[in-house]
């Protein structure tokens, strides 16, 4: 046989849709045939609910689909990294009974990796699994978990060795959520959504086959799970986006809008916390502060901010696209960007003067601008603190030496660390 | 509009920096600043045979390349890294672009390619005493005199004013007020009643001079009245010039900080090792990459004669005077002490900073400008 081609995907990938796609089919079932015949995840292994292509070709059937908007496998929260996970590290035995069940989106996944005592430094996780009788009892918290309330399974980091060196410790779990002893509470943050949980665990029990990679790997195996979480978008997935314009009827459909739909909720806050500059400008005449000379300058600097972000990311894609050697101008788009949130809500702040004391129906925008001022903060903080993301820059960009770190040369219980209360 | 430079600017660039190296090495740099002229002749003209530099954005109708905005900023870019001490900004930027807005045919056809050949320094006079950056401020009057016309009044602020074989003056008509009554004219640089001081100026890199006009004769540019717009355009595309040298001079800082605390040891380290340090670099790339994104859009505004051009302008200036001073502050302070001496090289580019915060136009002027030209 010979190689595929991009023509000979295209057509291949478009006859099989032509005659397998059905909107009308249960959601569950279309695709259960896309993990069956491997179009769902075309870069995956062959034996695994793919076809071995490479990215470019696999790139090729997500436009097919998008065409003529055929409906991926699920991908929503964090079940593209434990597959991407388990493909890498995962036994066969883990991979047969999960793969095909996170495609088909029957089962809903979390992440449990951040903890009380270690957020910027996930390595120094506490949650503890000990075995007896054959099996893992597991002991702990963990925090800014998304979507644990409605997850079947958990991907689980935990020490396993406090005699060793902090990362050396550390082993990979899948861990059942609907189980005695895990227990998940929603965290409310200070803007008073709960899109994340706590979750706690009181000696509850993980089956001994369900440790991911080797005993003590669990770092190199996490490490794994967060680059997949930052190459995703790259990975050449089928995504679930019906095409755009036309309404979309059909049972398929329906049910992908209502799942899509309830992830959306647990986010519709987010884009107050990049802190709206596009509002600025409107919120300001509407207010009367465009005539304020102090507030004209603060808008300024915010929107040449602004502007400036998006050139520098659009300099970074054209670069990607040349082929060249990424630049610096990559790198910054997380520090710059909480930057902006921070500036876009200090201006809000001054348009909305005495009204920016107040929330909810008397408030402007009915709450909105509230919920900008109350929202940005977390902009400096999650995916890395804007303090991580200076490391990085001055490291891997600039290439100056990291901090001198302590406590790896000895055990980690003798590492001082938090205490959880 | 494009995101990157093409294979053949980059090229031009790689070319450019290496020959500014060469050329204009601190060294030469501290020996022309202390100097009246501020240039060398033969250097600058040198720069012009070998490279065409003063030649890249006239078109080859008058002699030049004809290349566009881009390559423009490239050039400034490289002399803002290289702090290159020549009548490049005032010649090529500013003098020549007044006379493609402004000029007829015939002017451009005569003037721009002895420009073009580097055979003439120009300049634009267009400030006054009241240092206002804009024709608000124009005081100095042009009354008809047989057949020719007479220019009276004070132009400060004029970049290599002492210098320039010609310039490009702004007058206005006797009782005139704003935009009204402006014109541009030629005077050449040795005309009768012309008065020429060097002003002593922070920046030794940047030679201002202030002119006396009694009774000089001048020869109006282009058409009479209709100055304010071609004005406009020359300050809008002399800003975006600016802000792309200014872009050159603040990665040169940020580099040169880099490498110094890469080297400084104490306490047993190189401070770059410490966060305090690390976390200054960073926030140094930040400001510069984005004032580097603004500046090489607001080229291609120029190039594409963008709509948006004037507000991009301001917008690109404002930005880059903020990184390159803000950056040369920083530089200093993580040199230290050293970084406080004359003989440190850092204060050549924190006063070009300085200078070029201001000329022009501040920040805060071009914001509001900014903010107008958004209509806010």
């Amino acid at each position: 046989m010979s190689e595929p081609t991009e023509e000979s995907i295209r057509a291949e990938v478009s006859a099989w849709l032509k005659a397998n796609w059905n909107p009308d089919l249960d959601l569950v079932q279309w695709r259960s045939l896309l993990a069956d015949t491997g179009w769902g995840m075309p870069s995956w292994p062959k034996e695994w609910y793919g076809k071995g292509l490479p990215a470019s070709l696999a790139s090729a059937v997500q436009d097919e689909f998008r065409r003529i908007g055929a409906i991926g496998v699920a991908r929503s929260g964090v079940r593209l990294l434990a597959a991407g996970t388990l493909l890498e590290h995962g036994s066969d035995a883990l991979k047969k009974k999960f793969l095909r069940r996170i495609l088909t989106g029957e089962d809903n996944w979390c992440q449990l990796f951040s903890e009380p005592g270690s957020g910027s430094d996930l390595a120094g996780a506490m949650t503890r699994a000990d075995l007896k009788d054959g099996k893992w009892i597991i002991n702990g918290q963990k925090v800014w978990t998304s979507g644990a309330h409605h997850a079947q399974y958990g991907l689980l980091l935990a020490r396993t060795d406090w005699n060793v060196p902090k990362h050396q410790g550390l082993s990979y779990f899948i861990i059942e959520m609907e189980k005695p002893g895990v227990q998940v509470q929603p965290l409310r943050q200070m803007n008073g959504h709960a899109t994340f949980n706590q979750v706690f665990f009181t000696d509850a029990v993980v089956p001994e086959e369900n440790l991911v990679g080797s005993l003590g790997e669990g770092w190199k195996v996490a490490t794994t799970t967060l680059m997949h979480e930052r190459r995703l978008a790259a990975d050449g997935i089928i995504t679930g986006l019906p095409g755009k314009g036309g309404k979309q009827t059909g049972k398929a459909y329906e049910q992908e809008r209502t799942e899509t739909a309830k992830v959306n909720e647990l986010y519709k806050w987010y884009p107050q916390r990049a802190g709206r500059p596009d509002l600025v400008i409107e919120r300001a005449k509407a207010a009367g502060k465009n005539n304020d000379p102090v507030v004209r300058q603060e808008i300024a600097k915010l929107l040449t901010m602004n502007r400036a972000a998006q050139w520098t990311a659009k300099r970074a894609r054209a670069a990607a696209q040349l082929g060249r050697v990424p630049g610096p101008e990559g790198s910054l788009g997380k520090l710059v960007g909480s930057h902006v949130a921070r500036a876009s809500a200090y201006v809000h702040t001054l348009i909305n003067d005495a009204d920016a004391m107040l929330t909810g129906e008397d408030s402007p925008m009915k709450g909105l601008i509230a919920e900008i001022l109350v929202s940005t903060p977390a902009a400096s903080i999650a995916g890395g603190t804007d303090e991580i993301q200076r490391n990085i820059i001055s490291e891997r960009v600039l290439g100056m030496p990291k901090e001198p770190v302590t406590g790896l040369d000895r055990p980690y219980k003798d590492v001082p660390k938090n205490t959880v209360s | 509009m494009q995101f990157s430079f093409s294979d053949e600017q980059e090229q031009f660039r790689t070319g450019l920096r290496r020959f500014l190296n060469e050329k204009s090495p601190p060294s030469e740099i501290r020996r022309l600043m202390a100097t009246d002229t501020g240039y060398d002749r033969d250097a600058w003209k040198q720069l012009n045979t070998s490279l065409g530099l003063t030649a890249v954005q006239i078109p080859e109708a008058y002699g030049g390349q004809g290349f566009g905005f881009v390559e423009l900023a490239i050039v400034l870019e490289e002399m803002g890294r290289a702090l290159l001490c020549a009548p490049y900004f005032s010649t090529a930027v500013l003098a020549a672009n007044a006379i493609l807005n402004a000029g007829t045919e015939d002017q451009k056809q005569a003037l721009l390619p002895g420009i073009a050949a580097g055979d003439i320094v120009a300049t634009l006079a267009f400030t006054e005493d009241n240092g206002r950056w804009d024709s608000s401020g124009v005081a100095l009057t042009a009354a008809e005199q047989g057949g020719g016309h007479r220019l009276n009044g004070v132009k400060s602020f004029v970049l290599d004013g002492h210098t320039a074989d010609l310039i490009i003056v702004l007058a206005r008509s006797p009782g005139s007020a704003g935009d009204e009554g402006l014109s541009f004219f030629i005077v050449d640089g040795k005309a009768q009643g012309l008065e020429r001081r060097l002003l002593k100026s922070v920046d030794q890199t940047r030679k201002l001079a202030r002119l006396t006009f009694d009774s000089v004769p001048a020869e109006l540019l282009g058409e009479a009245g209709a100055a304010a717009a071609p004005l406009a355009r020359t300050l809008d595309q002399a800003a975006v010039c600016l802000a792309n040298e200014m872009v050159g001079g603040a990665e040169h800082m940020r580099q040169s900080a880099l490498d110094y605390v890469m080297m400084r040891m104490q306490f047993g380290r190189p401070i770059a090792s410490f966060q305090a340090v690390k976390h200054k670099c960073a926030d140094m790339l930040v400001e510069v990459e984005l004032a580097k994104s603004a500046a090489y859009y607001a080229a291609e505004a120029a190039a594409e004669e963008d709509a948006e051009l004037p507000a991009i302008a301001s917008l690109a200036k404002a930005c880059a005077s903020d990184a390159f001073i803000q950056t040369a502050k920083e530089t200093i302070q993580l040199h230290g002490g050293i970084g406080f001496t004359w003989d440190n090289d850092t204060h050549l580019w924190f006063k070009r900073a300085k200078s070029s915060e201001v000329f022009l136009g501040t920040p805060v002027y071009h914001r509001e400008l900014l903010m107008q030209r958004w209509n806010v």
